[in-house]
């Protein structure tokens, strides 16, 4: 008896720890059993029964695969552009000593300490101020995104950036290494799992947003919009095989990027 | 408010000078994301606060009038005066729940989880996948009338047969803890990561009991991922009208549902007054909050 208390009191703290991540998961469960629900009418949420007609007809429900397409395509195209300048940007404060530095750092914080209401609101107010309020639309929802992205990815090299030895630079440069050599032969390949880690958070912002997107998107729908749209008239299932896939595609990019940053961290030790 | 910066590794400033370059480099490093971050985010709020005192009469087809109307602010923070008491509370409720789901989270994967670790971090980030909206959704079929966990609660003795969960602030302050949870488990469990564990050896060789090592060297510690972490849930939460729209009733609107809803109605003036009443009081209540920390607690 002794034995089973103490037990429970070491590892209470990882009991109460797993409980949580199943609370946290729970939702994801939901949507990939709603994957395969086959509901019994165009307004309920409730399952069924079983089947794999979402999966086939995934495309059906109007405009969401364009959608989705539309989604991936800003989504994509903001994460390079966020993650190129985040990471110059990153570079700059934790390799070079400039004046203003800790005003750059407050500037950096600032839009994430923003709520996305407000700056949805004040990009939709600079855009009609400007007269694009009918001109809307792919561009403008792709500015936005670079937007609220860049700090998220200046934070995260950063960290790995300050992690790092700068004697490893250094030695490189003691080794007739030029600049451009050191950095594409030293500095990068050991700052990449940052810059991975970077890239990652920022599509996955980038996909997800609603809030700011919504206002400054004119016409066009992307795929938070349409699930939001959805859900007044009715929401298709074919939203959680999407949910589904993506879940997926995002746990086989961060085991397969695990696994070889481990492989390089085993190859430099 | 530059220590707060929610670093995986709080700003622990450069290393030494000299391993540090001089010189135009760095600026010009800086620039691309900086003008970037000036001509779609400061320049914006500028707008914002500008537009907020056009004369209201003004419309989106016909112009507005600058005016220096400031007005707006009195009229636009008494129409919606519950709305933001709302939201501040409401956000403030799941930051809250966040710390105490969260703290023995972070904990249990930066200490317990052995090799692990990995694994569960995943499990946090995860979700963000799903999408947000999905997942909320998700939320509203599990808090559903018809559904196992409300039926459970309803044959429970304590609990009335005609609970109701959802279109409940209950539902709202929910999923506001439930999205924002991740955004408060990753920088604690980044400043949990990197504590030295001698200290808590020091700790128990000097006669200080787990629980008293916890509260006397872990806690403060960990006391800028807990602020970081606070800061990314409460913000958001105050500014969020997903859960509020997808899990609440009209008597849970916040003030991001009004603001939307103003916008879409092309009322920018009160729309904007009401962003940037919104923004001003965060940054009030961020300040506060951090100057607190700063001068009790961490230390």
């Amino acid at each position: 008896m002794r034995a089973v208390t103490d037990w429970i009191a070491r590892h209470l703290v990882l009991m109460i720890g797993l409980l949580v991540l199943l609370y946290m998961l729970t939702p994801v469960f939901v949507v990939v059993l709603m994957s395969f629900n086959q509901p019994a009418g165009r307004n309920t949420y409730t399952f069924d029964g079983f089947t794999l007609d979402n999966w086939t007809s995934l495309c059906e429900p109007y405009q969401l695969c364009s959608s989705v397409r539309l989604s991936l395509e800003i989504g994509l195209l903001a994460t390079v552009i966020a993650t190129l300048l985040g990471t110059l940007m990153a570079f700059a404060m934790v390799r070079h000593r400039f004046r203003g530095r800790g005003a750059a750092n407050v500037f950096i914080f600032l839009p994430m300490a923003t709520p996305e209401i407000v700056m949805g609101s004040s990009l939709l107010a600079l855009f009609v101020n400007a007269g694009l309020a009918g001109k809307l639309g792919f561009w403008t929802i792709f500015v936005a995104h670079v937007m609220f992205c860049l700090s998220f990815v200046v934070v995260t090299v950063k960290a790995r950036l300050a992690g790092m030895d700068p004697r490893l630079e250094q030695a490189a440069a003691d080794l007739y290494a030029n600049e451009w050599q050191t950095f594409w032969r030293v500095s990068f390949p050991l700052v990449f799992p940052g810059i991975l880690a970077a890239a990652l958070l920022s599509f996955s912002l980038s996909f997800d947003d609603f809030i700011i997107t919504n206002l400054n998107a004119g016409q066009q729908v992307t795929f938070p919009m349409f699930v939001w749209g959805a859900n007044t008239k009715g929401i298709p299932m074919q939203i959680n095989v999407i949910g589904t896939i993506m879940f997926a595609i995002a746990l086989v990019v961060v085991v397969v990027g695990e696994f070889g940053s481990r492989r390089r961290s085993r190859a430099l030790a | 408010m530059a220590h707060v910066v929610p670093t995986d590794v709080p700003d622990t400033g450069p290393p030494a000078p000299e391993q540090q370059r001089r010189g135009l480099a760095g600026y010009l490093l800086l620039t691309p994301g900086s003008l970037w971050l000036a001509l779609f985010f400061l320049v914006p709020t500028v707008t914002l606060v500008a537009t907020s005192l056009y004369d209201p009469a003004g419309s989106l087809e016909l112009g507005y009038e600058m005016t220096g109307h400031i007005q707006n602010y009195p009229d636009a923070i008494a129409d919606f005066w519950p709305q933001i008491q709302r939201s501040l509370v409401y956000a403030l409720i799941a930051t809250v729940v966040c710390i105490v789901l969260g703290y023995p989270l972070a904990y249990a994967i930066a200490f317990k989880a052995g090799r692990f670790k990995t694994i569960l971090l995943v499990a946090v980030i995860a979700p963000f996948f799903t999408s947000f909206l999905v997942r909320t959704l998700a939320w509203q079929y599990l808090l559903g009338d018809t559904e196992w966990f409300v039926s459970f609660l309803r044959w429970l003795p304590f609990t009335g047969a005609d609970l109701q969960l959802i279109n409940t602030p209950f539902a709202v302050v929910a999923g506001l803890s439930y999205n924002f949870l991740p955004f408060f488990v990753l920088p604690l469990y980044a400043s949990l990561e990197k504590m030295d564990h001698r200290l808590l050896e020091a700790a128990s060789d000097l006669y200080a009991s787990p629980a008293r090592g916890f509260l006397k060297v872990t806690l403060p510690l960990s006391m800028p991922g807990v602020v970081a972490g606070t800061l990314l849930t409460f913000i958001p939460a105050a500014g969020d009208y997903i859960n509020a729209e997808l899990l609440g009733s009209p008597n849970t609107r916040m003030v991001g549902n009004e603001i939307q809803d103003l916008f879409y109605a092309g009322d920018y003036p009160t729309a904007s007054a009401l962003s940037v009443a919104l923004m001003v009081t965060i940054v009030v209540m961020v300040a506060v909050y951090v100057w607190r920390a700063g001068t009790d607690e961490l230390v």
